[in-house]
């Protein structure tokens, strides 16, 4: 099975780099494993374990989420969430943090500011390496919890009709959900302005993957009607080049709670947070809004990625 | 130009290869692919030669020295299009072209500058996706390339 390379001395590194290296069968298995862990989340079976969580770069939401999901596993945690504090600004390669850290850890949790620098510790570590996100790359543990929330709602993965909306062009969870769906016959709607809408790369990919999509430049009641899923993205003022295009558009892609009546009742909105202004406050109070939910559905994930990466099996756990 | 002429530029070699069809603007990166500076052999190398295909074209000539497919494969993301001659006792024996491999490691600089391998010292790793076309897509950032965009390193 591809899931599990051997490294150059034979030990078995279960590293989770990119959700592409989950078959359908792994996703569903992690969601079962996300949903045991829902129904119990304090369990100590990872008692003497230590965690390394190493953020080279600032991220509240997800390495509160990782440290949580350790905590509440018995785990203990070290590590940094400010890399000014730490010898990489003395100029440390990534490999001798790496090597250092897995002296004393028995899995590292890794955000990192240049892309492909999780494959690269995975390369070189002795211990498995949870990539919490390497620049414009990958999140794949974003992916799963995005997954969890979507089969926990949908009550299932297949053949739904999913709306991203907003950044799809540098959205990197948009793309890592679209790769990670491509098993379960779904159809998507790209809503997007002209400046932010889906690369031709992950459009051809659709192509190559048979998934079937539509794009659409407006974003109103009639064209999100058939949703089963609204995932909701911001819209950057940084991503612009043309001011004038930003202007025009800022407006255009803000959910309200009036443009729901119309909807399908088992409606979910998601959005990976923060939250700016593209879901009017208004929007919270529907119960079709879950986006606060999808955060917590992140810890089950992230503690059912823990421990997947350190051997434990779902039959372990059940 | 008279046959002769064309003869007394690519003197005739005795063992070796010629590397022969490389377009001249890319002869000096096919000579440092191929680390020929450290070589001690004795080599020809002939440059902005006549070419009916390609214009102005260069050419190598290396004595003794046979190349394996993985030293030669190297240069075919440069130069794909190259002719080998293995030639013994004056002889051509064998003709041969380069193929591009399924991975190119340390070669080609990864254009993205947020990538690892641009920040690290480590070696870079391509995977070539479509041959036909020369499009690589780096292990490490997942950042697809094209021929136009290649950097050798």
């Amino acid at each position: 099975m591809m899931l599990y390379k051997l490294t150059d001395n034979n030990m078995e590194n279960r590293s989770l780099v990119t959700i592409a290296e989950y078959s359908k069968e792994k996703i569903l298995y992690m969601l079962e494993m996300a949903k045991q862990f829902e129904k119990t989340p304090n369990r100590k079976i990872l008692q003497g374990k230590v965690v390394a969580t190493l953020f080279f770069e600032p991220s509240t939401r997800t390495r509160l989420s990782f440290e949580t999901a350790a905590n509440r596993l018995g785990a203990r945690v070290i590590g940094f969430s400010d890399p000014k504090a730490t010898s990489s600004s003395k100029g440390e390669t990534l490999k001798d943090t790496i090597m250092m850290v897995s002296n004393y850890a028995d899995v590292i949790v890794m955000r990192h500011h240049l892309e492909g620098a999780a494959r690269y510790a995975s390369e070189v570590s002795p211990i498995p390496i949870v990539n919490a996100g390497d620049g414009a790359n990958q999140h794949p543990s974003q992916t799963m919890l995005d997954l969890y929330s979507i089969y926990k709602t949908q009550g299932t993965l297949e053949n739904l009709n999913i709306y991203l909306v907003g950044d799809l062009k540098y959205g990197r969870t948009v793309h890592s959900l679209l790769m990670a769906m491509r098993h379960f016959n779904p159809v998507f709607h790209f809503i997007a302005p002209e400046e932010l809408k889906m690369p031709e790369e992950y459009k051809m990919y659709c192509r190559q993957n048979n998934i079937r999509y539509v794009e659409h430049t407006d974003f109103n009641e009639e064209i999100i009607a058939d949703a089963d899923i609204l995932y909701m993205t911001r819209v950057q003022r940084e991503r612009f080049t043309d001011m004038m295009e930003y202007e025009r558009v800022k407006n255009v892609y803000i959910l309200r709670s009036k443009m729901l009546e119309q909807t399908r009742p088992n409606l979910r909105i998601l959005h990976p947070l923060p939250r700016v202004n593209e879901i009017a406050y208004d929007v919270d109070d529907s119960p079709k809004a879950y986006y606060f939910q999808q955060a917590l559905n992140g810890l089950y994930a992230r503690e059912a990625i823990l421990c997947d990466v350190l051997g434990i099996t779902l039959q372990d756990i059940l | 130009m008279n046959k002769n002429k064309q003869a007394l530029q690519v003197a005739a070699l005795r063992n070796g290869t010629v590397i022969d069809h490389i377009p001249a603007e890319k002869l000096f990166t096919v000579v440092s692919l191929l680390g020929l500076e450290h070589m001690e052999n004795n080599i020809t190398i002939g440059f902005n030669l006549e070419s009916k295909k390609l214009g102005t074209k260069g050419i190598i000539k290396i004595a003794d020295k046979f190349f394996c497919d993985e030293e030669i494969n190297r240069i075919s993301v440069v130069a794909p299009h190259v002719k080998l001659n293995i030639i013994r006792d004056y002889e051509v024996i064998e003709k041969k072209e380069v193929y591009m491999p399924d991975d190119l490691k340390g070669i080609v600089k990864c254009a993205n500058p947020k990538c690892i391998t641009n920040n690290e010292p480590m070696a870079t790793l391509f995977h070539v996706t479509d041959k036909e076309n020369c499009v690589l897509k780096c292990h490490y950032c997942e950042k697809e390339q094209r021929k136009e965009e290649i950097v050798i390193l």
